[in-house]
């Protein structure tokens, strides 16, 4: 705020001081009472944390194999260790959190935005789109996705990349978040407000942006973060199974690798329990979030658990 | 109508066996790569000579296996051949056909996710149930809740590793691999080889149960909650029935229908999870095979588990399906 501005109309500056201070006071009072959210954001927050710090501080490029090393137990030059390919694994997980989230992000994007859009046409057009929609999805969530997403990805024969990991992952992620965002617009669709808006001649297109989204947003924020989370699930899976970007430090690549070279067997302890604590700290944090929106949607959850 | 909705549910069942096939027969053609080829050239690289005629051994075994004909033809072959289960013979084991490689494997997998599953899912909803009964003591519910949140987000193979490290490495109250003592031919009129064969399973199956358990347990918590304040608890409580009768009869019964349905749809997911852990713990099922195909390339192999595996799956949530009137007799299936 610039000082003229406050010179010409200082009343008008206090009142929207006061304003802001009440709304920030009672989102305060809504996050005190919102414990999950709080929770979620906290873990997530966290993680961030260590990953920009990480960035800042820490030497990340020690996640290249080779380039300590091998199978040092955590002392102060390694916090964390090194693994017996060379890596250092503080430099890893500061280098593979923000990977796996990348996957999980563009995945859980795609297939949210994706189920959307279907779930919007699908309830606005009805008839015979709706069902076709619906059948495929149908089909779809009685398929396990995670077996698919293995055809898929031994399907493609070149070592895959981070983006087509995502992508792959994206091709099935829509399945779900389709299914419940249509069963949430078809209860709004008959709410009073929309059947006002229809009969003062709103278009569709109008009723679906200014009517239906607003009221959807925080559905469809717990949606998207449900979708990162499964997303997350299905890439550390895949790389698990080998089946990732080889070259890349990401958490389920490191234990491809502890299975791989049989980490255990050697007692590395610090070489899986750093990306174990990583991935309970991503899940938790997603969760909380995830449960945290849903209650802001649902405002009748408060009182039930 | 039964008939309707059973015939119904039938043709989905078709329909989703079908697409997968499908999916199984079409993108591996899609990405245009050649499975015997890469197989040869990966073979004689490893080798380590020069192949000189691998165009000519390609053609010949595209032959043998029928991949020179026209797709659509391929195709009804495809078809007709996995309809009887013959998912052809294995490229890593070659002699042997992955129905047998299956067959040998499916018991092993079906022992460790049958019997977790049903202790996690007993146990996690009697626990879920507690949890939410008001006459609980608090302790109980604090020292509860958090290592169940904890657990539940920590996928079954990673809680694998660290169980194995805890209870098999460190203490080594607990073998480390495999489902029996390597060297013991199997045997199972011999008591101490099933005494083997049970301890072999604790820590796999205590890895899924674990993990499981959180799940089931916080679901049934947010169900019995809900229920617990229905009118049909409280009158039942108002006419002073004893405070079990309302636990197990009242509530638990009908707070427990949702999780028989959750229970449906992610059997998929605690498959998949469970494929997982047989890899950390060197376990012979159908996980520990699919792990082992797709280092050695065996694609016949990996598509043979995936499809029998989605059928096996897809089999199980339909007979959940068509008992689920049993527990619940409010749904008929009379309209829908």
């Amino acid at each position: 705020m610039t000082i003229a501005v406050g010179q010409a109309a200082p009343t008008v500056e206090v009142r929207a001081e006061h304003h802001r201070q009440d709304q920030a006071r009672s989102g305060l009072r809504y996050l005190a009472r919102n414990r999950q959210l709080v929770m979620g954001l906290c873990l997530l927050g966290l993680l961030a944390l260590f990953v920009i710090l990480g960035h800042i501080f820490y030497d990340v490029s020690k996640y290249k194999p080779l380039s300590v090393p091998a199978g040092r137990a955590p002392a102060a030059a390694f916090p964390l260790g090194t693994d017996s390919q060379g890596r250092d694994l503080l430099a890893v997980m500061i280098a593979g959190t923000p990977l796996t989230l990348e996957m999980g992000l563009m995945a859980g994007l795609l297939g949210t935005a994706f189920g959307t859009i279907l779930a919007f046409s699908g309830a606005y057009y009805g008839g015979w789109v709706d069902a076709t929609i619906r059948g495929v999805v149908d089909v779809g969530l009685t398929i396990p996705t995670f077996l698919v997403l293995i055809i898929v990805a031994i399907s493609i024969h070149s070592a895959m990349t981070i983006e087509q990991m995502a992508l792959v992952i994206a091709a099935l992620a829509w399945l779900w978040p389709t299914r419940t965002i249509r069963a949430q617009v078809l209860t709004m669709r008959e709410r009073g407000y929309v059947h006002v808006a229809r009969m003062s001649g709103s278009s569709g297109l109008k009723i679906i942006f200014r009517e239906l989204m607003p009221n959807l947003l925080p559905y469809l924020g717990a949606s998207l973060v449900a979708s990162v989370a499964a997303a997350v699930l299905a890439s550390l899976g895949l790389e698990a199974l080998g089946l990732g970007a080889v070259d890349a430090p990401t958490i389920g690549m490191t234990i491809y690798w502890v299975i791989f070279y049989g980490a255990l067997l050697q007692g590395m302890w610090w070489w899986f329990l750093p990306p174990i604590v990583v991935v309970v700290m991503l899940f938790m944090g997603l969760f909380g979030l995830s449960a945290g929106l849903d209650e802001l949607a649902n405002p009748r959850l408060r009182k039930e658990v | 109508m039964r008939l309707d909705y059973l015939a119904k549910r039938l043709l989905l069942f078709l329909i989703v066996v079908w697409v997968s096939a499908t999916i199984n027969f079409v993108l591996p053609r899609l990405s245009g790569g050649n499975a015997i080829r890469d197989t040869l050239i990966r073979q004689a690289a490893s080798g380590g000579y020069v192949q000189s005629n691998i165009d000519q051994m390609v053609a010949e075994y595209d032959k043998d296996f029928g991949l020179d004909k026209p797709l659509l033809q391929q195709y009804a072959i495809y078809l007709w051949n996995i309809s009887h289960l013959d998912f052809g013979f294995s490229m890593a084991s070659y002699p042997m056909r992955v129905s047998t490689l299956m067959a040998g494997a499916l018991p092993w997998t079906l022992a460790l996710l049958g019997m977790s599953t049903a202790i996690a899912f007993t146990l996690g909803n009697f626990l879920g149930a507690l949890l939410a009964w008001p006459k609980t003591p608090r302790l109980l519910v604090n020292v509860l809740l958090p290592p169940f949140l904890t657990l539940s987000a920590v996928p079954y193979y990673m809680l694998g590793l660290v169980l194995l490290w805890l209870l098999a490495f460190q203490t080594r109250w607990f073998p480390i691999f495999g489902a029996y003592t390597p060297g013991t031919i199997p045997d199972w009129s011999d008591f101490e080889f099933w005494k083997d064969v049970a301890w072999h399973m604790v820590l796999p199956s205590l890895s899924i149960v674990l993990s499981a358990l959180g799940f089931w347990a916080l679901g049934m918590r947010a169900m019995m909650v809900t229920v617990q304040s229905d009118d049909f608890v409280q009158f039942a409580e108002a006419k002073g029935l004893k405070s079990r009768t309302l636990f197990v009869r009242y509530a638990g019964r009908n707070a427990l229908l949702p999780q028989v349905t959750a229970l449906g749809l992610t059997i998929g997911y605690i498959l998949s999870g469970a494929l997982l852990v047989e890899i950390v713990f060197s376990y012979p099922g159908i996980g520990g095979v699919l792990y082992h195909s797709i280092r050695s390339y065996d694609y016949f192999a990996i598509q043979g588990i995936i499809f029998g595996v989605i059928v096996s799956i897809t089999l199980a949530t339909l007979v959940l399906d068509l008992i689920y009137p049993k527990i619940d007799p409010r749904i008929t299936y009379s309209k829908s």
